[in-house]
């Protein structure tokens, strides 16, 4: 497997912690923005979409590189979203709005995954699998 | 001695701070997700997210802040743990039946969460 490569080991490794730097950062700004449970809510929500965009594209087509997906999903989008600062925001809030945030996240949160999914679909559906693109470019309707 | 000034947390960049903190927690996932794998069930989120919620409860709680729970709590904590992959694991454990481990897991990491929140409070408590 090029996978357990030395070099490529390394890359993924890189590829990780920048994306882990740039997506810490944008949560710290939308919490900065949105101060409290926002903040959090927001990040999560649009980070699932994202992500679940990202790996159902995976899943039915697989155009984007592997390499894309590391920076992408593992990097960027996971240290966008939080798991922790979820937990700790819901318990130090009252019981009401503990359990209002806890079901709104995760309603919300699932729901951005299949809006993702339902995003890649239409994509792959419109563009085209690997390949497809080539066959668009001897003859086939140009790609919107 | 040293020929450079011995660096201030104080000054840095909060945006150095977070993201150095990004970088470290979102390796640390990386090589967690390595080790333990994700199937037939996400127990590598459910760690992370377990063991992230546990440290950023006693940073809290010991009375961490400023630049230090920018670096620790929002960086490395945050990124560490991870809504997202949760999310994503859960919705895809549904949809090829495996409602069961889908349910287990939506529950396990909220009462994982909770129970890591509860002791890193006491544990902050006894030290403090």
């Amino acid at each position: 497997m090029t996978e357990s490569h030395p070099l490529r080991r390394i890359e993924t490794y890189a590829l990780v912690a920048i994306g882990g730097f740039a997506g810490a950062n944008l949560r710290y700004l939308a919490a900065l923005l949105a101060p409290g449970l926002a903040g959090t809510l927001a990040a999560n929500v649009l980070g699932s979409l994202a992500l679940g965009f990202v790996l159902y594209e995976a899943i039915y087509a697989g155009v984007l590189a592997p390499e894309t997906r590391s920076v992408v999903s593992t990097g960027f989008l996971s240290s966008f979203t939080t798991y922790s600062t979820f937990a700790l925001q819901s318990a130090q809030s009252p019981p009401g709005l503990l359990v209002a945030n806890v079901v709104g996240t995760y309603a919300f949160g699932f729901a951005g995954v299949l809006t993702g999914r339902a995003l890649a679909r239409r994509a792959v559906d419109r563009w085209g699998g690997p390949g497809d693109a080539d066959a668009d470019e001897s003859g086939g309707e140009p790609a919107p | 001695m040293s020929l450079l000034p011995a660096p201030d947390p104080t000054t840095l960049d909060p945006a150095h701070l977070v993201g150095a903190g990004g970088a470290l927690g979102a390796l640390a996932r990386h090589e967690v997700a390595r080790r333990i794998g994700s199937r037939p069930f996400p127990f590598s989120t459910l760690v992370v997210n377990v063991l992230g919620t546990f440290a950023l409860g006693l940073a809290t709680f010991v009375g961490l802040d400023g630049s230090a729970l920018l670096f620790v709590g929002t960086g490395a904590c945050g990124a560490f743990t991870t809504f997202s992959s949760f999310a994503f694991e859960t919705v895809r454990l549904w949809e090829t039946g495996e409602r069961a481990r889908a349910a287990a897991n939506a529950l396990g990491n909220l009462v994982g969460a909770g129970a890591a929140l509860g002791a890193a409070w006491l544990l902050a408590a006894a030290l403090g």
